[in-house]
């Protein structure tokens, strides 16, 4: 066996084959190797710039739609435009701000806006509230509760404030129907100053209550249950626990909704616009709930006014801002103390 | 690379399990709602419901029968006729193909731009990241009337007056809806599959294919339909751009029924009553669903 090994395979020789052999073969591996370098500089390229392409979509957009108008809204509002020739603007530095700061009408509107707002948050965000804390016990049927609470959120501005102009009439509609059968005298909810802004504000708050108590709940599903745990133990009642486990657990989120039902309450518009009898854009007959949107509608549309109604909207933007900021200082604090 | 990636299951399905608590510690959702409970919820419930059916009872009645007290409680005969009429009278069959077209279109673009822009933003590194999405968070505050005034400018200026598309462009963009897949992405897509794909040699738009859009889809789907109902129920811009006569929505349709001298009621509670349904119907099917995407989306921050 191993004499014929021996005269077989002469190892030398096999062995200066091999390099032989190999040349041939190492222009592939080069090859690979540039192949693999060119992948990874795509790749690289890949990691790189993708999430730039796949972000920018929406900035080109947003570009378009969102920053643009804002900056151009503002350069409009320093000119005199008129709707008939919006290409058309004459420069009138701050005589619009001026102009609508001196107009009985905008601080009504202002007024009117921040009424309505608080008619319509406030008891929005508290109903809201205690409809989460008691969908957040085990009911039966509960996502029928769910869906039927949201089902205002799915009617439009338009539907329901038609039906609400029926339902608030002053002489055969329901509500002073109701109000008659329990004694009191008939509400003229379109031309009285406060019943008016009750019944714009209550379009807002049938169509947001459901879609804020499902939000709350949402939140109050995520609290740990060892916090309840631990103050049950601590023999905190059920009306405790919800005032300092719920109520502190909660508090991000309730900032969050003031501040999304405030910007909401800020731009309140189709509402009163469609609730005016005459479906004009005054805010009923005394401009009894003009908002700061109908407000800059009627500069804007009806007066043919577009370079107001832009320090309207700008007027309205700053103000918001400075919501927002007292809002942030607001939760700082908040965070700080707890 | 055909990898097939199942996507993760449902998050919102996930929270509560509720039985294995101590009874003494029991709070908030352990405890069996007593009769109050479900009597404040049958009274919400009544109060959500009554003012759309109402609709409906109205638009069945005459003007004759409306301007009596007490007003009708119950259906009368008159509920299709009034229906047709409507349906002619404001064009709705029109305005409803258009609405269909400008929420749809809006839908689905919103829908494709969120969830790569969301991906990008919970899942990749890259500069400015932080930044981008404190913008986009920001743009969420801009109220809608500071963009009324230029874009109508702009659609003057490209003589889009009562196209559809003076509606659909501006609704392309959603705030919102990145944020909503960005914060859906950040805990449904883990981290592995990712890297899985990256191992098999996947670029980043076929990770996106194949990995970020099965992941998404329950997702998807709910801010769809989100994007649906509020572009369907939007009003102030189409309002401003298209006319009753040329192109309306269904919205701008619906308002016009209540303007003229003398608005026949009935007619108007039918527009209103055929506008709403659509989307109506829609909650009914898939209300569930909706309910969680809008529980998920509000919160998880």
């Amino acid at each position: 066996m191993s004499p014929r090994h021996d005269t077989a395979a002469p190892p030398e020789k096999e062995g200066g084959a091999a390099p032989a052999d190999r040349i041939p073969s190492s222009t592939p591996a080069e090859a690979d190797v540039r192949r693999r370098a060119r992948l990874s500089r795509r790749w690289q390229r890949d990691m790189r710039w993708s999430p730039y392409a796949f972000v920018s979509p929406f900035f080109l957009l947003f570009l378009a739609f969102g920053l643009f108008p804002l900056i151009y809204t503002g350069w409009a509002s320093l000119h005199a435009v008129e709707l008939t020739a919006p290409t058309d603007m004459d420069w009138v530095g701050l005589r619009n701000y001026t102009r609508i700061f001196d107009d009985d009408f905008f601080w009504n509107a202002a007024k009117n806006t921040l009424t309505i707002g608080i008619i319509s948050t406030v008891p929005q965000l508290m109903m809201a509230m205690g409809l989460a804390h008691i969908l957040n016990y085990k009911l039966r049927g509960s996502t029928f509760y769910r869906v039927a609470m949201l089902a205002p959120y799915a009617t439009s501005i338009a539907a329901a404030s038609l039906v609400f102009v029926l339902l608030f009439g002053r002489d055969y509609g329901m509500i002073n129907w109701a109000l008659n059968a329990v004694g009191f005298d008939n509400i003229d909810w379109q031309n009285d100053k406060w019943p008016s802004q009750i019944a714009v504000s209550s379009i807002i708050i049938w169509r947001w209550t459901g879609y804020n108590a499902l939000i709350y709940l949402a939140a109050m599903q995520a609290i740990p249950q060892d916090l309840y745990e631990s103050a049950a133990l601590d023999g905190a009642s059920r009306w405790k626990q919800f005032l300092h486990v719920t109520l502190p657990s909660l508090r991000p989120t309730i900032l969050f909704t003031v501040v999304v039902s405030t910007i909401g309450a800020s731009q309140v518009f189709g509402e009163p616009l469609l609730f005016d009898a005459n479906k004009g854009a005054s805010g009923g007959a005394q401009h009894q709930f003009q908002t700061l949107g109908l407000y800059l509608y009627e500069q804007g549309w009806v007066n043919q006014h577009l370079g107001r109604a832009s320090a309207i909207a700008w007027t309205m933007f700053l103000i918001l801002i400075v919501i927002g900021i007292v809002n942030y200082v607001i939760s700082r604090r908040l965070r700080a103390s707890s | 690379m055909t990898t097939t990636l199942t996507p993760p299951t449902d998050p919102v399905k996930e929270p509560p399990k509720r039985t294995r608590r101590p009874k003494s510690a029991r709070a908030g959702g352990q405890l069996h709602g007593g009769p109050i409970a479900y009597a404040v919820l049958v009274l919400f419930t009544i109060g959500s419901l009554f003012p759309l059916v109402w609709t409906a009872i109205a638009a069945s009645r005459d003007n004759n029968r409306l301007a009596q007290t007490p007003p009708p409680f119950w259906f009368g005969s008159g509920l299709f006729d009034k229906l047709e009429l409507a349906w002619k009278d404001a064009n709705l069959g029109e305005a409803m193909l258009n609405t269909t077209i400008v929420a749809g279109i809006s839908a689905v673009t919103v829908v494709v731009l969120s969830t790569i822009a969301g991906f990008a933003f919970a899942k990749l590194r890259f500069k400015g990241r932080n930044a981008m999405m404190l913008i986009i968070i920001g743009t969420m505050m801009i109220p809608p009337q500071l963009s009324v005034i230029p874009l109508y400018m702009m659609v003057a200026k490209l003589d889009w007056s009562d196209q559809l598309q003076a509606v659909i462009f501006p609704s392309l963009v959603s705030a919102f809806g990145v944020f909503f897949m960005r914060q859906y992405l950040i805990q449904a897509l883990p981290n592995e599959l990712i890297e899985a794909a990256r191992v098999d040699g996947a670029s980043s738009w076929r990770v996106i294919w194949h990995v970020v859009f099965p992941a998404a889809r329950p997702a998807m789907a709910v801010l769809g339909m989100l994007v649906f109902v509020q572009t369907w129920n939007d009003f102030l811009w189409p309002f401003l751009v298209l006319t009753q006569m040329g192109n309306p929505t269904v919205q701008v349709a619906v308002a016009g029924l209540g303007r003229g001298f003398t608005p026949d009621q009935s007619l108007i509670m039918a527009g209103a009553l055929l506008g709403t349904l659509p989307l109506l119907l829609v909650f009914a099917i898939f209300g569930k669903q909706i309910v969680g995407g809008i529980m998920q989306g509000a919160v998880k921050g």
